[in-house]
């Protein structure tokens, strides 16, 4: 793996490593299975292989967006609205 | 009349996740070492100003935060979000505790003249103090429409189309611009601030400013007797039977005897 698909997982660890520091059950508990989850797949050569991780990467990426809205959320509206 | 200018207040309170602690001395809550954020009504604000943006109708989006130097930070995520610059106006930590709704707004209608705004726009409260003052406040010293609690914006002819939320509903209003706006829970969901943006926003311009250079005189005019935490509640208890359930709900007089 080489390129600007080396360059994407990198980016794609990065971002979730930004994400992280939200998490609920903090950072730590994030990052050291992220990175083992990274490292899981650390010998996948096969391009398409490699896409198809980065896809499911980006699909985490968008739940804890989600996860972070809604939370935030439901929080406020537990505090500020009867209904 | 399309390119309005949007100024947006941003506060830096303590994270809605984090559990309030009293300090022990009964003057305020402990902030040291504890996560800070932007106020969630005020990121509902940014958000709805930069989508205004996307539809061509503000030209410019300026966050304005007042308060010590770690309000940077809740600047660079309201710029990661899409503002295009941002004013700073620093008050020392210890001036910070006393700080008021009222001097804010003061200082948000200066620059809001300063910046030839059309629109201040800010969260309909803060989640620490809870006030709910200050766009009302900035409304009143400039002398424009307000238009509080917004759950949905649309602009239509010159005007804007406000629907508010109040007590059991919702009502719609038109406001001529210049005018203040708050938002509410249901305006819009805020974007997360993603890495690559926040990096961006770093190169944004960020203006630094004393409350003096607006005129600003921010001498306490409250004073905090005390700050208490809230009554804890009652643990219940379990019956063995109806009959001393009855007898009790008699006692606290809840059934008639």
């Amino acid at each position: 793996m080489s390129g600007p698909l080396k360059f994407r997982v990198k980016h794609l660890y990065k971002t979730l490593l930004h994400l992280g520091k939200d998490y609920p059950k903090g950072y730590e508990f994030f990052r050291s299975r992220l990175h083992a989850s990274f490292l899981r797949h650390k010998d996948v050569e096969d391009p398409a292989e490699v896409e198809a991780l980065i896809a499911k990467g980006e699909y985490v990426v968008k739940e804890l967006e989600a996860l972070y809205m809604l939370r935030k959320y439901r929080t406020l509206k537990k505090r500020y609205y009867d209904s | 009349m399309s390119g309005l200018r949007v100024i947006v207040g941003c506060k830096r309170v303590i994270d809605y996740a984090v559990k309030i602690r009293v300090k022990p001395d009964k003057t305020g809550v402990i902030t040291d070492g504890v996560k800070h954020s932007m106020n969630p009504f005020d990121e509902i604000a940014v958000e709805e100003a930069v989508r205004m943006k996307e539809k061509k109708l503000a030209s410019e989006v300026i966050a304005v935060s007042c308060g010590p130097i770690q309000c940077q930070e809740t600047l660079r995520t309201a710029m990661a979000m899409g503002a295009d610059k941002s004013i700073h106006v620093e008050v020392d930590a210890a001036t910070y505790e006393n700080l008021q709704p009222l001097h804010v707004a003061k200082i948000l209608s200066k620059v809001a003249q300063e910046e030839k705004a059309d629109i201040v726009f800010t969260g309909k409260q803060a989640i620490d103090d809870d006030c709910n003052q200050t766009g009302q406040m900035v409304a009143a010293l400039l002398d424009w429409p307000q238009a509080t609690f917004a759950s949905k914006i649309e602009k239509a002819n010159g005007e804007l189309t406000v629907t508010r939320e109040i007590d059991g509903g919702l009502e719609t209003i038109k406001v001529q611009v210049p005018a203040v706006l708050t938002a509410d829970l249901r305006l819009n969901e805020p974007r997360y601030a993603t890495l690559p943006n926040i990096m961006k926003a770093k190169k944004k311009p960020m203006a630094k400013k004393k409350p003096a250079d607006y005129g600003v005189d921010v001498g306490p005019r409250q004073s905090i007797l005390k700050v208490e935490d809230p009554p804890v509640r009652q643990a219940g208890s379990k019956l063995d039977s109806v009959e001393t359930l009855v007898t009790k709900l008699r006692d606290a007089g809840l059934v008639p005897s």
